[in-house]
Protein backbone atom coordinates (compact mmCIF):
# COMPACT_ATOMS: atom_id res chain seq x y z
CA UNK A 1 0.00 0.00 0.00
CA UNK A 2 1.16 3.49 -0.80
CA UNK A 3 1.33 5.68 2.29
CA UNK A 4 2.06 9.40 2.47
CA UNK A 5 2.82 11.47 5.53
CA UNK A 6 4.75 14.50 6.57
CA UNK A 7 7.97 13.54 8.30
CA UNK A 8 9.83 16.28 10.16
CA UNK A 9 8.15 18.79 7.86
CA UNK A 10 8.87 16.97 4.59
CA UNK A 11 6.36 14.94 2.62
CA UNK A 12 7.40 11.31 2.32
CA UNK A 13 5.78 8.51 0.38
CA UNK A 14 6.44 4.84 0.97
CA UNK A 15 5.07 1.56 -0.33
CA UNK A 16 4.55 -0.87 2.55
CA UNK A 17 2.95 -4.16 3.40
CA UNK A 18 0.06 -3.56 5.85
CA UNK A 19 1.96 -5.45 8.55
CA UNK A 20 4.94 -3.09 8.40
CA UNK A 21 5.13 -1.20 11.69
CA UNK A 22 5.62 2.53 11.48
CA UNK A 23 8.92 2.08 13.32
CA UNK A 24 10.20 -0.35 10.68
CA UNK A 25 8.94 1.81 7.82
CA UNK A 26 10.76 4.83 9.24
CA UNK A 27 13.98 2.91 9.77
CA UNK A 28 14.11 0.36 6.98
CA UNK A 29 12.16 1.98 4.15
CA UNK A 30 12.89 5.66 4.73
CA UNK A 31 16.30 5.44 6.39
CA UNK A 32 15.38 7.41 9.51
CA UNK A 33 17.24 5.19 11.93
CA UNK A 34 17.04 7.67 14.81
CA UNK A 35 13.86 5.97 16.00
CA UNK A 36 15.11 2.92 17.86
CA UNK A 37 13.32 -0.39 18.17
CA UNK A 38 13.73 -2.20 21.49
CA UNK A 39 10.98 -4.47 22.75
CA UNK A 40 8.61 -4.22 19.77
CA UNK A 41 5.57 -4.47 22.00
CA UNK A 42 5.17 -1.04 23.50
CA UNK A 43 6.97 -1.53 26.79
CA UNK A 44 10.43 0.03 26.44
CA UNK A 45 9.57 3.41 24.89
CA UNK A 46 12.66 3.55 22.63
CA UNK A 47 10.53 4.05 19.50
CA UNK A 48 8.46 6.95 20.86
CA UNK A 49 7.71 9.56 18.18
CA UNK A 50 5.15 12.32 17.75
CA UNK A 51 2.14 11.65 15.54
CA UNK A 52 -0.12 14.65 14.90
CA UNK A 53 1.28 16.33 17.98
CA UNK A 54 0.75 13.37 20.31
CA UNK A 55 3.38 10.97 21.57
CA UNK A 56 3.02 7.45 20.17
CA UNK A 57 4.90 4.18 20.13
CA UNK A 58 6.02 3.66 16.54
CA UNK A 59 6.13 -0.11 17.12
CA UNK A 60 2.43 -0.17 18.03
CA UNK A 61 1.29 1.54 14.85
CA UNK A 62 1.25 0.11 11.40
CA UNK A 63 2.67 2.44 8.77
CA UNK A 64 -0.59 2.27 6.80
CA UNK A 65 -2.35 3.87 9.77
CA UNK A 66 -0.10 6.91 9.54
CA UNK A 67 -1.34 7.81 6.06
CA UNK A 68 -1.97 11.56 5.94
CA UNK A 69 -0.53 12.28 9.37
CA UNK A 70 2.25 14.54 10.52
CA UNK A 71 5.17 12.80 12.19
CA UNK A 72 8.13 14.11 14.13
CA UNK A 73 11.05 11.84 14.94
CA UNK A 74 14.24 12.56 16.86
CA UNK A 75 15.81 13.70 13.58
CA UNK A 76 13.36 16.58 13.61
CA UNK A 77 14.61 18.01 16.92
CA UNK A 78 17.84 19.57 15.74
CA UNK A 79 17.66 23.10 14.30
CA UNK A 80 18.27 23.62 10.57
CA UNK A 81 21.59 25.28 11.38
CA UNK A 82 22.79 22.10 13.09
CA UNK A 83 22.40 23.44 16.60
CA UNK A 84 21.13 20.84 19.07
CA UNK A 85 17.66 21.19 20.58
CA UNK A 86 17.78 22.38 24.20
CA UNK A 87 16.84 18.88 25.35
CA UNK A 88 19.58 17.24 23.31
CA UNK A 89 22.10 19.72 24.67
CA UNK A 90 21.04 19.13 28.27
CA UNK A 91 21.19 15.34 27.79
CA UNK A 92 24.83 15.84 26.69
CA UNK A 93 25.64 18.26 29.50
CA UNK A 94 23.96 16.26 32.25
CA UNK A 95 25.09 12.78 31.24
CA UNK A 96 21.53 11.84 30.29
CA UNK A 97 22.83 8.99 28.17
CA UNK A 98 25.48 6.33 28.11
CA UNK A 99 24.94 3.81 25.31
CA UNK A 100 22.30 6.04 23.71
CA UNK A 101 19.88 3.30 22.72
CA UNK A 102 16.94 4.67 24.71
CA UNK A 103 17.81 8.31 24.06
CA UNK A 104 15.60 9.03 21.00
CA UNK A 105 12.53 7.81 22.89
CA UNK A 106 13.59 9.67 26.04
CA UNK A 107 13.99 12.89 24.06
CA UNK A 108 10.60 12.58 22.35
CA UNK A 109 8.80 11.76 25.62
CA UNK A 110 10.56 14.65 27.37
CA UNK A 111 9.68 16.98 24.52
CA UNK A 112 6.02 16.06 24.86
CA UNK A 113 6.17 16.66 28.62
CA UNK A 114 7.80 20.07 28.17
CA UNK A 115 5.18 21.02 25.59
CA UNK A 116 2.48 20.31 28.14
CA UNK A 117 4.09 21.53 31.35
CA UNK A 118 6.38 24.37 32.31
CA UNK A 119 9.07 23.44 34.80
CA UNK A 120 7.66 20.08 35.95
CA UNK A 121 8.94 18.90 39.34
CA UNK A 122 11.49 16.08 39.49
CA UNK A 123 8.71 13.82 40.67
CA UNK A 124 6.54 14.74 37.65
CA UNK A 125 9.50 14.17 35.33
CA UNK A 126 10.06 10.71 36.80
CA UNK A 127 6.37 9.93 36.51
CA UNK A 128 6.13 11.02 32.88
CA UNK A 129 9.41 9.39 31.84
CA UNK A 130 8.51 6.09 33.51
CA UNK A 131 7.34 4.60 30.21
CA UNK A 132 10.86 4.83 28.83
CA UNK A 133 13.35 2.28 30.04
CA UNK A 134 17.09 2.95 30.32
CA UNK A 135 19.48 0.18 31.29
CA UNK A 136 22.58 2.38 31.72
CA UNK A 137 22.14 5.66 33.48
CA UNK A 138 20.12 4.85 36.58
CA UNK A 139 17.90 7.75 35.42
CA UNK A 140 19.51 10.46 37.57
CA UNK A 141 21.20 12.08 34.60
CA UNK A 142 18.02 11.86 32.56
CA UNK A 143 15.93 13.59 35.22
CA UNK A 144 18.68 16.24 35.59
CA UNK A 145 18.70 16.79 31.84
CA UNK A 146 14.93 17.18 31.49
CA UNK A 147 14.86 19.50 34.50
CA UNK A 148 17.62 21.65 33.05
CA UNK A 149 15.97 21.79 29.63
CA UNK A 150 12.68 22.87 31.21
CA UNK A 151 14.46 25.78 32.89
CA UNK A 152 16.21 26.75 29.66
CA UNK A 153 12.86 26.63 27.91
CA UNK A 154 11.02 28.85 30.35
CA UNK A 155 14.08 31.08 30.91
CA UNK B 1 8.35 -10.16 16.67
CA UNK B 2 6.77 -9.18 13.37
CA UNK B 3 3.06 -9.61 12.70
CA UNK B 4 2.02 -12.27 10.20
CA UNK B 5 0.72 -10.83 6.91
CA UNK B 6 -2.82 -9.45 6.87
CA UNK B 7 -5.04 -7.37 4.63
CA UNK B 8 -5.92 -3.90 5.76
CA UNK B 9 -9.14 -1.99 5.22
CA UNK B 10 -10.14 1.44 6.45
CA UNK B 11 -13.94 1.59 6.29
CA UNK B 12 -15.67 5.00 6.30
CA UNK B 13 -18.65 3.91 8.42
CA UNK B 14 -19.76 1.50 11.12
CA UNK B 15 -21.95 -0.35 8.59
CA UNK B 16 -18.99 -0.80 6.29
CA UNK B 17 -16.77 -1.99 9.17
CA UNK B 18 -19.37 -4.56 10.18
CA UNK B 19 -19.62 -5.65 6.55
CA UNK B 20 -15.87 -6.24 6.40
CA UNK B 21 -16.01 -8.25 9.64
CA UNK B 22 -18.84 -10.32 8.25
CA UNK B 23 -16.97 -10.98 5.02
CA UNK B 24 -13.94 -12.16 6.98
CA UNK B 25 -16.21 -14.66 8.77
CA UNK B 26 -14.38 -14.74 12.06
CA UNK B 27 -10.95 -13.98 10.65
CA UNK B 28 -11.28 -10.22 10.87
CA UNK B 29 -10.11 -8.05 13.73
CA UNK B 30 -10.88 -4.44 14.52
CA UNK B 31 -7.94 -2.15 15.16
CA UNK B 32 -8.66 1.03 17.09
CA UNK B 33 -5.79 2.33 19.23
CA UNK B 34 -3.87 -0.89 18.67
CA UNK B 35 -2.11 -0.62 22.03
CA UNK B 36 -3.11 -4.17 23.00
CA UNK B 37 -3.67 -5.61 19.53
CA UNK B 38 -0.32 -4.64 18.02
CA UNK B 39 1.67 -6.62 20.65
CA UNK B 40 -0.71 -9.57 20.23
CA UNK B 41 -0.05 -9.50 16.48
CA UNK B 42 3.70 -8.98 16.92
CA UNK B 43 3.87 -12.05 19.14
CA UNK B 44 1.62 -13.88 16.71
CA UNK B 45 -0.84 -14.78 19.42
CA UNK B 46 -3.42 -13.83 16.79
CA UNK B 47 -3.16 -14.01 13.00
CA UNK B 48 -6.26 -12.31 11.60
CA UNK B 49 -6.71 -12.29 7.85
CA UNK B 50 -8.09 -8.77 7.78
CA UNK B 51 -7.47 -5.78 10.00
CA UNK B 52 -10.42 -3.41 10.01
CA UNK B 53 -9.15 0.04 10.97
CA UNK B 54 -12.02 2.02 12.51
CA UNK B 55 -9.94 5.07 13.43
CA UNK B 56 -11.37 7.28 10.70
CA UNK B 57 -15.05 6.47 11.19
CA UNK B 58 -16.72 9.77 12.11
CA UNK B 59 -18.87 10.12 15.22
CA UNK B 60 -17.13 7.60 17.46
CA UNK B 61 -14.81 10.02 19.25
CA UNK B 62 -17.21 12.09 21.29
CA UNK B 63 -18.09 12.20 24.97
CA UNK B 64 -21.60 13.44 25.69
CA UNK B 65 -23.49 13.75 28.92
CA UNK B 66 -27.15 13.30 29.59
CA UNK B 67 -28.03 13.82 33.24
CA UNK B 68 -25.78 11.51 35.20
CA UNK B 69 -24.65 9.24 32.39
CA UNK B 70 -21.67 9.77 30.12
CA UNK B 71 -21.86 8.30 26.65
CA UNK B 72 -18.33 7.58 25.55
CA UNK B 73 -17.66 6.89 21.90
CA UNK B 74 -15.67 3.75 21.11
CA UNK B 75 -12.76 5.83 19.77
CA UNK B 76 -12.45 8.15 22.77
CA UNK B 77 -8.78 7.94 23.77
CA UNK B 78 -7.63 7.36 27.33
CA UNK B 79 -6.04 10.78 27.11
CA UNK B 80 -9.49 12.32 26.50
CA UNK B 81 -10.98 10.47 29.48
CA UNK B 82 -8.20 11.88 31.61
CA UNK B 83 -8.93 15.41 30.42
CA UNK B 84 -12.74 15.38 30.78
CA UNK B 85 -14.31 16.81 33.94
CA UNK B 86 -17.72 15.10 34.01
CA UNK B 87 -16.55 11.95 35.75
CA UNK B 88 -13.53 12.32 38.02
CA UNK B 89 -13.58 8.53 38.55
CA UNK B 90 -12.98 7.96 34.83
CA UNK B 91 -10.29 10.64 34.77
CA UNK B 92 -8.52 8.99 37.71
CA UNK B 93 -8.81 5.51 36.17
CA UNK B 94 -7.42 6.82 32.87
CA UNK B 95 -4.45 8.36 34.67
CA UNK B 96 -3.45 4.83 35.72
CA UNK B 97 -3.46 3.46 32.17
CA UNK B 98 0.04 3.05 30.77
CA UNK B 99 1.90 6.19 29.80
CA UNK B 100 1.22 9.33 27.76
CA UNK B 101 2.26 7.59 24.52
CA UNK B 102 -0.20 4.76 25.24
CA UNK B 103 -3.04 7.01 26.43
CA UNK B 104 -2.79 9.13 23.29
CA UNK B 105 -3.87 6.18 21.14
CA UNK B 106 -5.58 3.56 23.33
CA UNK B 107 -9.38 3.72 23.16
CA UNK B 108 -12.30 3.10 25.49
CA UNK B 109 -14.00 0.68 23.10
CA UNK B 110 -10.74 -1.15 22.50
CA UNK B 111 -9.96 -1.60 26.18
CA UNK B 112 -13.47 -2.88 26.90
CA UNK B 113 -13.48 -5.23 23.88
CA UNK B 114 -10.01 -6.55 24.72
CA UNK B 115 -11.32 -7.46 28.19
CA UNK B 116 -7.96 -7.76 29.88
CA UNK B 117 -8.82 -8.61 33.52
CA UNK B 118 -5.92 -6.43 34.68
CA UNK B 119 -6.92 -3.36 32.68
CA UNK B 120 -8.55 -0.39 34.38
CA UNK B 121 -11.56 0.41 32.19
CA UNK B 122 -13.23 -3.03 32.36
CA UNK B 123 -13.17 -2.75 36.17
CA UNK B 124 -14.74 0.70 36.02
CA UNK B 125 -17.35 -0.49 33.49
CA UNK B 126 -18.30 -3.50 35.63
CA UNK B 127 -18.42 -1.38 38.80
CA UNK B 128 -20.73 1.19 37.24
CA UNK B 129 -22.96 -1.36 35.48
CA UNK B 130 -22.02 0.33 32.24
CA UNK B 131 -24.04 -0.32 29.10
CA UNK B 132 -22.13 -1.30 25.99
CA UNK B 133 -23.57 -0.33 22.61
CA UNK B 134 -22.63 -2.74 19.84
CA UNK B 135 -23.51 -2.89 16.16
CA UNK B 136 -23.58 -6.10 14.16
CA UNK B 137 -25.09 -7.43 10.94
CA UNK B 138 -28.49 -7.63 12.65
CA UNK B 139 -28.37 -4.09 13.91
CA UNK B 140 -27.69 -2.43 17.20
CA UNK B 141 -27.98 -3.92 20.68
CA UNK B 142 -26.97 -3.05 24.20
CA UNK B 143 -25.05 -5.33 26.52
CA UNK B 144 -24.66 -4.93 30.29
CA UNK B 145 -20.99 -4.86 31.31
CA UNK B 146 -21.44 -7.84 33.61
CA UNK B 147 -22.76 -9.84 30.65
CA UNK B 148 -20.02 -8.67 28.31
CA UNK B 149 -16.99 -10.00 30.20
CA UNK B 150 -16.98 -13.79 29.94
CA UNK B 151 -13.36 -14.62 30.64
CA UNK B 152 -9.83 -13.29 30.36
CA UNK B 153 -9.76 -11.57 26.93
CA UNK B 154 -13.18 -13.07 26.17
CA UNK B 155 -16.41 -11.20 25.62
CA UNK B 156 -19.93 -12.03 24.51
CA UNK B 157 -19.52 -9.90 21.37
CA UNK B 158 -20.35 -11.77 18.18
CA UNK B 159 -17.52 -12.12 15.68
CA UNK B 160 -19.01 -9.52 13.33
CA UNK B 161 -20.04 -7.10 16.03
CA UNK B 162 -18.25 -3.94 17.03
CA UNK B 163 -18.55 -1.70 20.07
CA UNK B 164 -19.61 1.82 19.10
CA UNK B 165 -19.93 3.35 22.54
CA UNK B 166 -20.22 2.83 26.28
CA UNK B 167 -22.64 4.48 28.71
CA UNK B 168 -20.97 5.07 32.05
CA UNK B 169 -23.10 6.37 34.93
CA UNK B 170 -21.46 9.17 36.89
CA UNK B 171 -21.21 8.06 40.54
CA UNK B 172 -22.15 10.38 43.40
CA UNK B 173 -18.96 9.36 45.18
CA UNK B 174 -16.14 7.00 44.33
CA UNK B 175 -12.77 5.53 45.24
CA UNK B 176 -10.06 4.08 43.03
CA UNK B 177 -7.05 2.17 44.31
CA UNK B 178 -4.53 0.20 42.31
CA UNK B 179 -1.38 -1.72 43.06
CA UNK B 180 1.13 -2.21 40.29
CA UNK B 181 4.79 -3.17 40.39
CA UNK B 182 5.95 -0.24 38.28
CA UNK B 183 4.34 3.03 37.33
CA UNK B 184 2.06 2.51 34.34
CA UNK B 185 1.99 -1.27 34.54
CA UNK B 186 -1.21 -3.26 34.53
CA UNK B 187 -2.58 -3.54 38.03
CA UNK B 188 -1.96 -6.59 40.19
CA UNK B 189 -5.06 -5.41 42.01
CA UNK B 190 -7.42 -2.65 40.89
CA UNK B 191 -10.39 -1.68 43.02
CA UNK B 192 -13.25 0.63 42.11
CA UNK B 193 -15.79 1.62 44.76
CA UNK B 194 -18.68 3.81 43.69
CA UNK B 195 -22.08 4.93 44.84
CA UNK B 196 -24.58 5.08 41.99
CA UNK B 197 -28.21 6.01 42.58
CA UNK B 198 -27.88 5.35 46.27
CA UNK B 199 -26.35 1.90 46.07
CA UNK B 200 -22.76 0.90 46.58
CA UNK B 201 -20.61 -0.91 44.04
CA UNK B 202 -17.38 -2.69 44.82
CA UNK B 203 -15.43 -4.16 41.93
CA UNK B 204 -12.03 -5.83 42.06
CA UNK B 205 -9.89 -6.38 38.97
CA UNK B 206 -6.68 -8.29 38.39
CA UNK B 207 -7.48 -11.35 40.50
CA UNK B 208 -10.11 -13.29 38.61
CA UNK B 209 -10.59 -13.77 34.85
CA UNK B 210 -13.21 -11.03 34.79
CA UNK B 211 -13.77 -7.95 36.98
CA UNK B 212 -15.25 -9.26 40.20
CA UNK B 213 -18.29 -7.55 41.71
CA UNK B 214 -18.03 -8.09 45.46
CA UNK B 215 -21.77 -8.28 46.17
CA UNK B 216 -21.36 -9.08 49.84
CA UNK B 217 -19.19 -6.02 50.37
CA UNK B 218 -21.79 -3.97 48.55
CA UNK B 219 -24.53 -5.23 50.89
CA UNK B 220 -22.39 -4.41 53.91
CA UNK B 221 -21.88 -0.85 52.66
CA UNK B 222 -25.53 -0.51 51.71
CA UNK B 223 -26.48 -1.70 55.19
CA UNK B 224 -25.65 1.45 57.11
CA UNK B 225 -23.22 4.16 58.02
CA UNK B 226 -19.59 3.50 57.27
CA UNK B 227 -17.89 3.30 60.60
CA UNK B 228 -14.36 1.90 60.59
CA UNK B 229 -15.45 -1.59 61.54
CA UNK B 230 -17.78 -1.72 58.59
CA UNK B 231 -15.06 -0.62 56.14
CA UNK B 232 -12.79 -3.41 57.32
CA UNK B 233 -15.60 -5.91 57.22
CA UNK B 234 -16.53 -4.93 53.65
CA UNK B 235 -12.90 -5.13 52.52
CA UNK B 236 -12.48 -8.56 54.09
CA UNK B 237 -15.67 -9.77 52.45
CA UNK B 238 -14.39 -8.71 49.03
CA UNK B 239 -11.07 -10.51 49.42
CA UNK B 240 -12.65 -13.64 50.89
CA UNK B 241 -15.07 -14.05 47.99
CA UNK B 242 -12.51 -14.01 45.19
CA UNK B 243 -10.92 -17.12 43.75
CA UNK B 244 -7.46 -16.32 42.48
CA UNK B 245 -4.23 -18.13 41.71
CA UNK B 246 -0.51 -17.66 41.94
CA UNK B 247 1.67 -16.72 39.00
CA UNK B 248 5.09 -15.23 38.48
CA UNK B 249 3.82 -11.76 39.37
CA UNK B 250 2.33 -12.58 42.78
CA UNK B 251 1.13 -15.44 44.95
CA UNK B 252 -2.58 -16.00 45.50
CA UNK B 253 -2.19 -15.14 49.21
CA UNK B 254 -0.46 -11.87 48.42
CA UNK B 255 -3.10 -10.97 45.84
CA UNK B 256 -5.89 -11.67 48.32
CA UNK B 257 -4.19 -9.65 51.07
CA UNK B 258 -3.74 -6.76 48.65
CA UNK B 259 -7.32 -7.04 47.43
CA UNK B 260 -8.45 -6.51 51.01
CA UNK B 261 -6.09 -3.62 51.62
CA UNK B 262 -6.84 -1.83 48.34
CA UNK B 263 -10.58 -2.35 48.77
CA UNK B 264 -10.26 -0.75 52.19
CA UNK B 265 -8.38 2.19 50.68
CA UNK B 266 -10.92 2.64 47.90
CA UNK B 267 -13.84 2.58 50.36
CA UNK B 268 -12.07 5.08 52.59
CA UNK B 269 -11.55 7.41 49.63
CA UNK B 270 -15.17 7.07 48.63
CA UNK B 271 -16.49 7.72 52.12
CA UNK B 272 -14.02 10.42 53.16
CA UNK B 273 -15.79 13.60 54.33
CA UNK B 274 -13.78 15.56 51.74
CA UNK B 275 -15.48 13.61 48.97
CA UNK B 276 -18.96 14.64 50.06
CA UNK B 277 -20.66 16.57 47.32
CA UNK B 278 -17.78 16.04 44.93
CA UNK B 279 -18.60 13.86 41.96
Amino acid sequence: MQVKFSLNGRMESVDVEPRRTLADALREDLGYTGTHVGCEHGVCGACTIMVDGQPARACLMFAVQADGSSITTVEGLQNDDGKLHALQQSFCDRHGLQCGFCTPGMLMTAMDLLHRENEPSRERIREEMSGNICRCTGYMGIVDAVEEASRTQSG
Amino acid sequence: MKAAPFDYVRPPSVASAVHHLEEASGDGKIIAGGQSLAPVLAMRLARPQVLVDINRIPGLSTISRSDDVLRIGALVRHHDLLEQHHSPLLAEAARWIGHAAIRSRGTTGGSIAHADPSAELPVVAAALDATIHAVGPDGRRTIAAVDLFEGALETSLEESEMIVGVDMPIPTTWGFAELSRRHGDFGLVTVVVAEVEGSWRVCVGGLAAVPFRARESESILDGGSVADGRVREAAQAAAAAITTSSDLHASADYRRAMAEEFTRRAIEQATAPSRAGVH
